[in-house]
């Protein structure tokens, strides 16, 4: 039996009735049961257009014990046959109440888990969708990226969320890799996958919903948290400006609303990285130093985005080395 | 019958036991351990060394944003800087604590003298600056740096651009400081992955064998400002500024390094108007 869902099966499903399958209390009572955040933030999931449904990550946080892992958006693309989902959020255990909330909304199986890029805010929870017949997609680099951070990630985050909220998180890499495009099908409805060359990471994959035209563009676009550059910033500049020669209905940010108007929602990113860029370029014309640049640019972007302090000058220190070299 | 489990007993009890106290030596030794006295000896051989934050100042973030690319600043005041030989820069914590010793040439000259590069840091460590005069005393600056997982992070952002280009070495006179410091300032930047062999594939189960610059020649013309002994501690794409004396003749810097595979690396950089 397949259940027909709609905008009000969707929003009547709650995170509470859906999360709280799982024991994780505190988790249900801050994030969402709370009825001071909202009634949005109540919802577990978003829908965006007719069978895409966003769930929007807490994203001016930093991933807690309370949070699980849950700071990045998530996606559920559902066809007549099966179901994708994008990303999975930081934890084994965010992992599984995602996939309770969508058992809730429809009894397809979820075939695909697509990963938009290596970070384990995006990946920890693959370990809840282990399943024979479920295929972990990702960038052709997302395997070797990944691993190569594994232990690392692995342990921060484990310390960062505590052996509770940790609980069940390994690494699941891909078991099938996009090296350029792949064309996924879900019953009735065409899935594009394109591997990005590098600009946050070096494996950002976007994913097309060639139905409703609407692109999960994973972390190539943060909407209110500073971005955080871990890839190229040139790279992320050239792609920003191709994607965004490309319409879209709407697209998902990796960070911020469940939904953004195309190609509005690049600007000011796209403003952030010129200005940190020009002011870079400045300092080398004049034989200025890394620590000077780290202490000097870019402040005109702090009221713009949240968690500033935390990744800008890291940020800067990264576009440094990479100018520099021009 | 009954005797071997007995023995079985006392062998699982003793087992616990090893493993107890290693798990908790191990954890002291993470929290509290000071590998300062072993370098003292194994680097120094517990030779007497002199804080002086007069004459030798070093510059770190407190906490570093970004532990694989610490900035760093050495500066050896003009009082001493004519009669040191040799300045050691030591990350107590990180797995090779020796980052770099920076042995001066007579290209160093006199004047105030400024080393600047980049360093990972592996875990909340002291950073040293210690320098040795001609007359065999060492003098010594440190700061604490908070900062993990420099050395073990993969710092490749791009992974396929850490291998391109590897060697290609770009030299430069920074002319504008000159009519400051009556010294002038080059700088050298070295396109090199400078793997520390802890970071893991793990697609293959085995680390990335360490690949990194081993020693680098500066010299101005024919004479010498440093040779610089490095190790994994210097940053992907080492980068160093140095001050060094304006000479008679010559002042272009000619630059050779060589790398653990034996990759010999040149560069030079002639100064405008020449």
């Amino acid at each position: 039996m397949r259940i027909q869902i709609n905008r009000r099966t969707v929003l009547q499903m709650t995170a509470k009735g859906a999360l709280c399958a799982i024991p994780a209390a505190s988790f249900c009572a801050r994030a969402f049961a709370d009825p001071s955040n909202g009634s949005v933030q109540s919802t577990f999931f978003t829908e965006v257009a007719p069978g895409v449904m966003v769930h929007q990550g807490q994203h001016a946080h930093e991933m807690t014990a309370d949070n699980l892992g849950d700071i990045s958006n998530c996606g559920v693309i559902i066809g007549k046959d099966a179901i994708a989902v994008i990303d999975t959020g930081g934890s084994a255990r965010f992992g599984s109440a995602l996939k309770a909330a969508i058992a809730q909304v429809s009894d397809l199986p979820v075939r695909y888990v697509i990963n938009t890029h290596m970070h384990p805010d995006h990946v920890f929870g693959n370990a809840a969708f282990m399943a024979e017949n479920t295929a972990f997609i990702g960038h052709a680099k997302l395997a070797r990226g990944l691993s190569a951070r594994a232990d690392r990630y692995l342990s921060i985050n484990k310390k960062t969320l505590g052996d509770t909220a940790f609980a069940g998180t390994k690494i699941v890499l891909p078991t099938q890799s996009v090296q350029d495009t792949l064309n996924l099908d879900l019953g009735g409805r065409a899935l594009t996958l394109t591997a990005q060359k590098t600009a946050h990471t070096d494996n950002d994959l976007t994913v097309r919903d060639e139905t409703t035209g609407t692109v999960f563009m994973g972390d190539l676009i943060f909407s209110g948290h500073t971005p955080t550059l871990d890839g190229s910033i040139k790279g992320w500049m050239t792609r920003l400006s191709d994607l965004s020669a490309k319409p879209a209905a709407r697209i998902v940010p990796g960070h911020g609303p469940a939904s953004m108007a195309w190609p509005d929602a690049a600007k000011p990113m796209e403003r952030y990285f010129s200005t940190i860029a020009r002011e870079i370029r400045a300092i080398l014309a004049r034989d200025g130093t890394l620590k000077e640049a780290m202490s000097t640019v870019g402040r005109s972007e702090k009221g713009a985005w949240q968690l500033f302090e935390e990744y800008h000058v890291r940020n800067v220190s990264a576009a440094f080395a990479e100018l520099e070299w021009e | 019958m009954l005797k071997s489990i007995w023995t079985c007993v006392v062998s699982v009890a003793a087992i616990l036991f090893a493993t107890t106290s290693v798990t908790t030596t191990v954890a002291a030794r993470d929290a509290a351990y000071d590998p300062w006295p072993g370098i003292q000896e194994d680097v120094f051989e517990n030779r007497q060394l002199i804080e002086d934050t007069q004459n030798i100042l070093l510059d770190a973030p407190y906490r570093a944003e970004d532990a694989a690319i610490v900035p760093l600043t050495m500066t050896i005041s003009k009082d001493i800087a004519g009669s040191v030989k040799d300045l050691w820069l030591i990350i107590d914590k990180n797995p090779a604590p020796v980052a770099a010793q920076f042995s001066f040439g007579p290209a160093a000259g006199s004047g105030e003298r400024t080393i600047i590069t980049r360093v990972r840091i592996d875990e909340y460590s002291h950073v040293r600056a210690v320098v040795e005069t001609n007359d065999g005393k060492l003098y010594m600056a440190a700061k604490y740096v908070k900062a993990a997982g420099g050395c073990s992070a993969p710092a490749l952002k791009d992974m396929d651009a850490a291998l391109t280009g590897i060697g290609k070495m770009r030299v430069k006179i920074l002319q504008s400081d000159i009519s400051k410091t009556k010294m002038l300032m080059g700088q050298v930047m070295i396109k090199h992955p400078q793997y520390s062999g802890m970071q893991m594939n793990q697609l293959t189960g085995l680390y990335i064998p360490a690949k990194f610059i081993t020693e680098m020649e500066i010299k101005r013309g024919k004479d010498v400002v440093m040779t610089v002994t490095g190790g994994i501690s210097l940053s992907e794409d080492p980068n160093i500024r140095f001050t060094y004396a304006p000479g008679s003749e010559d002042h272009s810097l000619e630059i050779v390094a060589k790398d653990t595979d034996g990759r010999i690396m040149n560069g030079r950089a002639i100064p405008k108007g020449s």
